[in-house]
């Protein structure tokens, strides 16, 4: 079912007000939504029980300091006592997907709620903007009106966001949410475009059916296409940077083996990596015959192996949420890597990260009759 | 590069291709002795982490010999192994290295022949290429 939503106050308010109504009418028994910190400067992801806390939410507060999936996870994968609804951005949403094909999030517990990702900033620059008094939020729902989604002047969004092409929950195959809530191409200080997936909803949220406005239709498509030029520009960027061995070698040059790129990731899920156990320490004498065949051997050694073997065991799964390049502290775009080398591998598989969780991740299953061209002669 | 001797780190299942390695040692079939066999229980036991290691270090080539479809000891071991070595070849050459370098072949039991024919083929086409860019690459 889709509809207006009425805008009473403001955009946020009527965000809050029926993430309450959700709560207090015992449709979900937590929300799992990004409050304010005390000091302001931050919006975290926070598991509510309280409505009286829900003052401090900031469902449009555009800073991305976790991946939600991954504390999704937390509250769900070994058994809700309840049922929670989550609010998450679109990279999130996709990865909860992704995450509830191995069993990390359990999504029969979940109340999915998204909403038009209207682009964040990083961690740093969002703590700055609040310092310098800036509102983030006003101004992004104005431009979305008009259907434009552009940084605050002087500030610029994620790498990732702006090469992010399913920002809008439901859209280019990505997993619709229970409720999904439109700011784009409407006039959200009125109204806003509401779709869940089931009717009963509809009427205890008061919502208005309707057939969703051409002016959204057409807003959500010059977003959609204006992320897929950038991500094809970033893609050809790398490609133009990293074709052989020496230039695969500069793109890590500066890699400081910290492996935040990886704890990040929500992707890379497993409780005992490889990485960090202590296969790779080798003994003495190794790295010295090393040093023999190759004149020499990086030390730390294994930075590219560390990399690469991540490429082979996620890259399949990589949503492009970006918290790897966030994390590093060398600022190597590895979010940029890891999408590019993470489309070949899925386009190979026909596979989209976050589209369905009926879907088998692509290590997790096989076909007797594909890839008939690999191992024969 | 007349003198280039390729190395090739060969992952062999245990149940075909490692014995097709062995008959031919027996059955004394030439092939050039340009590989270093590792035996696996299975070829879907192979974690990519592994080939990405070999290449890494510089091996010229790596070779994964399994069963054939429908013949794996343990039931779908080596279509595992064939979703692998898809994801390896895409990850290697949106990295720009070679992915033909990267072989894998379905060798039973009993063709020790074909096992010494692959070596043979392999070591002829990594000759073509020439050595592996990271076998003096010391900043991996
Ligand atoms: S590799 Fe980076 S962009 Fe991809 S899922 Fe992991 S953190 Fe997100
Ligand atoms: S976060 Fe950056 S420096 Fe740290 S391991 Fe990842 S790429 Fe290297």
């Amino acid at each position: 079912m889709d509809g207006w939503l009425e805008v009473h106050d403001s955009t946020e308010q009527t965000i809050n007000r029926l993430l309450e109504t959700l709560l207090t009418s015992g449709v979900v028994d937590g929300l799992l939504v990004p409050l304010r910190t005390p000091d302001g400067r931050n919006a975290v992801p926070t598991l509510v029980r309280d409505p009286a806390l829900l003052e401090r939410a900031a469902p449009l507060a555009p800073v991305l300091p976790v991946n939600g999936a991954t504390v999704l996870g937390r509250i769900t994968a070994t058994g809700a006592p309840g049922r929670v609804g989550a609010v998450l951005r679109n990279c999130e949403l996709r990865t909860a997907v992704e995450l509830s094909k191995v069993q990390q999030v359990l999504l029969d517990d979940v109340l999915l709620i998204g909403m038009d990702c209207l682009g964040a900033y990083g961690v740093e620059d969002y703590a700055r903007l609040v310092e310098e008094g800036l509102d983030a939020v006003t101004p992004a729902l104005m431009a979305a009106r008009e259907g434009g989604v552009e940084p605050l002047p002087g500030y610029a969004f994620r790498p990732a966001c702006t090469m992010c092409e399913r920002p809008i929950p439901g859209v280019g195959e990505s997993y619709a949410p229970h409720i999904a809530i439109g700011l784009l191409g409407v006039p959200n200080d009125e109204r806003l475009w509401v779709s869940l997936r089931d009717e009963e909803l509809g009427e205890a949220l008061g919502l208005e059916p309707a057939e969703e406005p051409a002016g959204r239709i057409e807003a959500v498509r010059a977003l959609v296409a204006a992320r897929t030029a950038e991500r094809d520009r970033r893609f050809a960027a790398f490609h133009e940077r990293v074709h052989d061995a020496s230039s695969l070698l500069a793109e890590f040059a500066t890699c400081i083996l910290c492996q935040n790129c990886m704890r990040v990731c929500p992707i890379c899920y497993c409780k005992e990596c490889i990485f960090r156990t202590d296969v790779f320490d080798h003994p003495s004498a190794r790295y010295w015959d090393w040093a023999a065949r190759k004149g020499g051997v990086r030390l730390p050694s294994d930075t590219l192996l560390f990399h690469v073997t991540r490429m082979l065991h996620m890259a399949h799964a990589c949503v492009g949420c970006g918290m790897c390049s966030d994390a590093c502290p060398s600022g190597i775009p590895v979010a940029d890597i890891f999408r590019t080398v993470g489309r070949a591998v899925q386009a190979r598989f026909g596979y989209v990260p976050g589209r369905d969780p009926a879907e088998e991740m692509v290590i997790a299953t096989f076909r007797e009759d594909e890839l008939r061209e690999l191992g024969e002669r | 590069m007349t003198d280039f001797e390729p190395r090739i780190v060969a992952f062999l299942c245990n149940w075909c291709t490692y014995t097709a390695s062995d008959l031919a040692g027996t059955s004394r079939i030439q092939y050039p002795p340009n590989v270093r066999i590792i035996r696996l229980m299975c070829s879907g036991q192979l974690d990519p982490i592994y080939v990405a290691k070999a290449v890494l270090e510089g091996a010229d080539g790596v070779l994964i010999g399994g069963c054939h479809p429908g013949d794996c000891h343990y039931q779908s071991g080596n279509y595992k192994a064939r979703r692998r070595v898809a994801i390896i070849h895409q990850v290697l050459e949106q990295l720009g290295f070679d992915p033909d370098r990267v072989w894998l072949r379905w060798i039973s039991a009993s063709e020790g022949q074909y096992f010494a024919d692959t070596v043979t083929e392999m070591v002829a086409a990594l000759k073509e290429k020439g050595p592996s860019p990271f076998r003096r690459q010391w900043s991996v």
